[in-house]
């Protein structure tokens, strides 16, 4: 097996990426995951370890198969994981990811979610709250192969910058060879709404705490519903705790 | 308890009050009334610290009273001499509190946990937070600026049921997230719950009364006497109709226009106002 090259600016899906960070650990392994016919398996990822950090799952869902991953990707200096998800019929494929960040950190999930087959369901919902200089990005594609009639997608992709120098950058695409098909999705970027934060201040909170409680607002549709969701929330408010 | 003195302020730079004065004291209640435009709003954010509200003029000195921690629901002993609390020294009934504290120094959660409660016209929306998460932790912020122990989850919502059942208020509403999707008569209800839930010395209501129908006045003109009405309590009343002063009779009225109070009087100014309009009574 010949090793893949650095990837350069040029490719797409790296196009955001801190290519110095990444070159201290390429070329990056598949974790190729199965999910066997009419079974259900769900996987929390928890990016918190510090230097550099890049995943790919490759997740295989056969016919009736489901599969939750939530993703917390918010501790590396530069933080990618990667999914593709291949859906066959009727499959069910969940991704709720948030990614915090704050000092230089560069953050990004990139997502290739692929409708094979008819009647397959994806929901994905990406929240990126982002401080300092960080950058936060969600590349996000979602393919309908030819006859996969019946394919309901949706993706949800917000993100929050709290100071003026965080960068967000958010693409879903959508690629679409069928007829009959639901692909929705929603993109948007935004700021903490000074109106609520004094609203919450005037009863009394400081301005941190105020902070907190909206962006934890913010983040919960990401985890909502996950089996080890209290966790995965109390992980986000820490750090959501360093980052206002 | 409050002494509003030649109070200037702007918003984006356009002078909006200009030289306000004011005195109340514990146990009284005074009306704001005053035509669109006048500076009533400006004055409530300006209380209450709104980003964007310049001050350029006067002074604002608040003298709340010795807080009392039996009150309002309060299950902790009398506060003792909490020494090195953030805020602590401003609240004690020693005399830097009998000196009066310069509240437009104070950053807007300062004021709250000094004891102002701003009830806004327009109450905020705050999706994924819940009433019941929020006053928690406002609440307790407040208790721990003061120096007094926090509330207990059990005793909190003891607490805030107590004052939901005052407003008439169901206990399961203030499980939703703050004011999303409640019409503009429960959001004001709401507004007057979190009031009784924080019990302060001092509320500015902004317009509390727009927006109820005939029912919700009167429970809400009730809440009012019911959680404000009391000798070491104050409250200004800001409103454009006498409908509401017909529950909550006030001690003083006042006529504020172009920023700046024009004329004082007693309940029966505001049924002068409401008879002959601002115009004939303000002139």
């Amino acid at each position: 097996m010949t090793v893949a090259a650095l990837p350069t600016r040029k490719d797409e899906a790296f196009r955001y990426a801190d290519l110095d960070a990444l070159a201290g650990v390429w070329p990056v392994a598949r974790e190729e995951i199965l999910v066997p016919s009419g079974q259900s398996t769900s996987l929390s990822v928890v990016e918190d370890s510090e230097g550099a950090v890049a995943r790919h799952l490759v997740i295989e869902l056969e016919a009736g198969a489901s599969f939750d991953l939530r993703i917390l990707n918010c501790g590396a200096a530069f933080g990618r994981i990667a999914v593709d998800a291949q859906l066959g019929e009727g499959a069910s494929f969940t991704l709720g990811a948030a990614q915090l960040g704050s000092g230089v950190q560069v953050l990004e999930i990139v997502t290739e979610v692929s409708h094979l087959a008819p009647n397959a369901v994806s929901r994905q919902t990406i929240r990126s709250v982002l401080a300092g200089q960080a950058t936060g990005t969600y590349l996000g594609k979602v393919a309908v192969a030819r006859g996969a009639l019946g394919t309901d997608s949706e993706q949800s992709v917000r993100a929050m910058l709290l100071s003026r120098t965080a960068t967000a950058n958010a693409k879903p695409e959508l690629e679409i060879y069928a007829d009959d098909v639901k692909c929705a999705h929603g993109c948007a970027v935004g700021e903490l709404d000074a109106q609520g934060l004094f609203y919450l201040e005037s009863r009394g909170l400081p301005p941190e705490l105020a902070k907190q409680l909206m962006l934890q607002a913010f983040i919960a549709e990401a985890f909502s519903g996950a089996a080890d969701e209290e966790r995965l929330q109390a992980l986000a408010l820490a750090r959501l705790g360093e980052l206002v | 308890m409050l002494q509003i003195n030649n109070l200037s302020a702007t918003v984006a730079d356009k002078p909006i009050l200009k030289g306000l004065s004011l005195s109340i004291n514990a146990g009284e209640i005074h009306a704001i009334m005053g035509p669109n435009g006048a500076g009533k709003s400006t004055l409530a954010y300006t209380l209450g610290g709104r980003p964007g509200y310049e001050v350029t003029g006067g002074s604002v000195t608040f003298t709340p009273p010795t807080r009392h921690p039996r009150e309002g629901g309060d299950p902790s002993p009398a506060v003792g001499n909490t020494q090195g609390q953030e805020l602590g020294s401003r609240f004690r009934g020693n005399d830097e509190s009998v000196l009066g504290i310069d509240l437009l120094t104070l950053a807007p959660h300062e004021r709250a946990a000094a004891g102002l409660f701003l009830g806004f016209q327009y109450p905020v929306e705050i999706p994924g937070v819940s009433f019941v998460q929020f006053l928690r932790e406002a609440a307790n912020a407040q208790r721990t600026a003061r120096g007094e122990p926090p509330l207990s989850g059990a005793e909190f919502l003891k607490l805030a049921r107590e004052k939901a059942g005052l407003l008439k208020m169901d206990m399961d509403m203030l499980k939703r997230p703050v004011n999303v999707g409640f019409s503009g008569g429960e959001k004001k209800r709401a507004e007057m719950v979190q009031m009784g839930i924080l019990d302060p010395s001092f509320a500015v209501l902004d317009e509390t009364d727009s927006g109820l129908d005939i029912d919700a006045l009167r429970i809400v003109g009730e809440g009012i006497n019911a959680i404000m009405r009391k000798p070491d309590k104050a409250v200004l009343l800001i409103t454009h109709y006498q409908r509401l002063l017909d529950y909550v009779k006030p001690d003083f009225v006042h006529v504020l226009a172009g920023g700046r109070i024009v004329k004082s009087g007693g309940a029966e100014l505001a049924l002068q106002l409401e008879e002959e309009g601002y115009e004939a009574v303000a002139a």
